[in-house]
């Protein structure tokens, strides 16, 4: 008994002061839904959450630059359930700054004071309920506290030193993004449906997380990594029992990630949720659930490394070329960022299986610049509304009709938005080159030349679906019917969008330009401990 | 009674609430597959707790009820405002967005 309060007394709360700022913020954030006027409500839980994820980010900075921190990672908690180390820190530094990159896209609204959200989620869409709320200026103001839940959830989740910490910070990420995906303004019946896939999908794949994380247990009687980690490496004649569990594990984990064959849910999720919560979720989800499985491959199982490797490099190739050939059919544009998405996970698989440091820190950057990128795409397709010819503005334009002649309608976002299409083909002097190469060489380097060549070919494939939006924006002609809806305009806000996407474009630019300082950092970084 | 009876009768629960999620179509009974395999699970962590001789199984059982109640409410949130809107749970109909 006192050895455990003395366990609690000495913990070194400092260390897990990011969590706990977001995760108490958000309490906060749900008592301000009780307390404060209605008025004042909208105002106080964006700085609240603002606040939070500066706060949380700028603590993970200051240790993640302390190099006696970093040098000495810990466990926190009496049970020992978190690890501190310097990969978990550079993922909760990942998290936070794509967090709040999507709570300024969140936040934002336009000057008609139009957001992102439906007034009241509890009417029914086409209602007269939900015209009145419309018409009283209603705000859904919970969303804020629940993108705090689910960023605090993300904070853990790469940070897990235990599988059941592992399946709790799962579901605490998880649960938030299932709802606030149901919670678009226009096309709610969209948004509602895609709210139930997500959940339906997400759920089965959290029980297959757990049901592996059972049959691990019962291998090796642990359920910390290392334990099991130090288990595996003594054949106990429970070998069956446990790869069952660890593939079982993966497919949870790659569910999350979206690797094909576990990616169904992806593009109706992607389309469907409220552009800004697409952003943030395909961001930081993706961060999140790479740490995840990263820890569980490196520090888990590397004694199984032979018996899983056939199966992830055949995940990682399938993911690759599906979400390229998929996604050039595509004639949504959110959509065709979500089999983009599909595809970026498989060349960051390519970097994690070649179980190399060089591999593990391609993939860490990758997810670090690709999460910014992916958050300034879908804050300009937020911006881009699509408006028919009485000039009201309704829904964002999705199609790729509409986006027809962008670039002389909003030449800016056009431009703006081209850039970050050439970061996800990877094209030189973007972040996205830098990345790519970096999980490439890793590749070759390991004598992964099948993984490396499938990922050069696809990335080929894909830069023609970017180029083909940039031809659409740029030097395609007025369609010769009026697309359906309206045309798409780039639309006037109250500027945190813009603010957004300008630091996600500066750090695409300057990592695509200079990456040697941040790949140093990410090096330095890219350990893994399990004390 | 062997541990193997209970990893057994786990398997097949689980087996049965995965069959479950792939056939039906009433959202609900969907749900209430996936719930029957966190109890799979749970069952698992408890038999092999025995086995072992180690209580982290059996707290691992209580985290699993209480997120399992967590889910609940989120899941039957989102199947009720889908319900009020067009007054079906058949996961069939969803059906808007589409290649």
């Amino acid at each position: 008994m006192s050895s455990a309060s003395d366990a609690f007394l000495s913990l070194d709360w400092g260390r897990l002061a990011p969590v706990l700022i977001v995760l108490g913020a958000a309490v906060a954030g749900v008592l301000v839904e009780a307390f404060v006027p209605r008025k004042a409500r909208r105002p106080v839980q964006i700085i609240l959450s603002l606040l939070a994820v500066v706060a949380a980010g700028l603590v993970t900075l200051m240790m993640a630059l302390d190099p006696d921190k970093r040098a000495v990672p810990i466990s926190l908690s009496s049970a020992q359930s978190l690890t501190l180390d310097p990969m978990a820190m550079y993922l909760q530094l990942a998290v936070c700054a794509s967090a709040l990159l999507g709570l300024l896209v969140i936040a934002d609204r336009t000057v008609q004071g139009d957001d992102a959200f439906t007034p009241q989620a509890a009417s029914v869409p086409g209602s007269e309920y939900e015209d009145q709320a419309r018409r009283a200026g209603l705000v859904q103001t919970d969303v804020y506290p629940l993108v705090l839940f689910a960023t605090g959830g993300m904070l853990l989740f790469p940070a897990a030193r235990d599988l059941l910490t592992m399946f709790v910070a799962l579901e605490v990420l998880s649960l938030p993004l299932y709802l606030l995906s149901g919670l678009a303004r226009h096309r709610r019946l969209l948004s509602q449906e895609a709210s139930l896939k997500y959940f339906l999908l997400g759920a089965t794949a959290s029980a297959f997380f757990l049901f592996g994380c059972a049959w691990v247990y019962g291998a090796t009687g642990q359920l910390t990594l290392t334990g099991i980690g130090l288990q595996t490496g003594q054949h106990l004649g429970m070998d069956p029992i446990l790869l069952v569990g660890v593939i079982l594990i993966c497919v949870g984990l790659l569910f999350k990630v979206g690797a094909v064959p576990f990616h169904s849910w992806t593009p109706d999720v992607y389309q469907g949720a409220p552009t800004p919560i697409t952003g943030f979720m395909a961001a930081c989800t993706k961060i999140a659930a790479f740490g995840a499985l990263l820890r569980v491959l490196y520090s888990m199982v590397p004694t199984l490394e032979w018996d899983i490797t056939p199966a992830l490099w055949t995940v990682a190739i399938l993911t690759m070329v599906v979400g390229t050939v998929v996604g050039v059919v595509q004639k949504d544009i959110k959509r065709m960022l979500a089999y983009s998405a599909i595809a970026h996970a498989g060349f960051i698989l390519t970097g994690v299986v070649t179980f190399t440091s060089e591999g593990l820190t391609g993939s860490l950057f990758y997810l670090f610049t690709y999460g910014l990128a992916t958050v300034g795409g879908f804050g300009v397709i937020a911006l881009i509304r699509e408006v028919d010819a009485e000039g009201h503005m309704r829904g964002e334009a999705t199609s790729l009709d509409q986006w027809r002649g962008l670039g002389r309608r909003s030449p800016v976002l056009a431009s703006v938005f081209a850039i970050f299409l050439l970061t996800f083909a990877g094209i030189p002097l973007t972040s996205g080159f830098v990345g790519k190469f970096a999980v490439f060489a890793a590749a070759f380097g390991e004598g992964a030349w099948a993984l490396g060549l499938v990922g050069l070919a696809c990335s080929a494939v894909a830069a023609f679906f970017y180029f083909r939006v940039i031809v659409v924006m740029f030097f395609a002609g007025e369609p010769a019917e009026p697309a359906r809806g309206g045309l798409g305009v780039g639309v006037r806000t109250q500027g945190l969008t813009q603010v957004a996407i300008t630091v996600a474009l500066i750090a695409t630019l300057v990592l695509g330009i200079v990456p040697g300082w941040f790949l140093d950092f990410t090096g330095d970084l890219s350990l893994l401990v399990v004390p | 009674m062997s541990v193997t009876a209970y990893l057994v009768l786990a398997c097949v629960l689980f087996a049965i609430g995965g069959t479950t999620v792939l056939v039906r179509r009433n959202s609900i009974v969907v749900f209430m597959g996936i719930e029957l395999m966190l109890n799979a699970a749970n069952l698992a962590f408890l038999a092999f707790s025995r086995m072992w001789g180690t209580l982290d199984g059996q707290l691992a059982a209580f985290f699993v009820m209480v997120v399992a109640a967590a889910e609940v409410v989120v899941g039957l949130a989102i199947i009720v405002s889908l319900f009020r809107t067009r007054r079906t749970v058949s996961v069939d109909d969803e059906s808007l967005l589409r290649h």
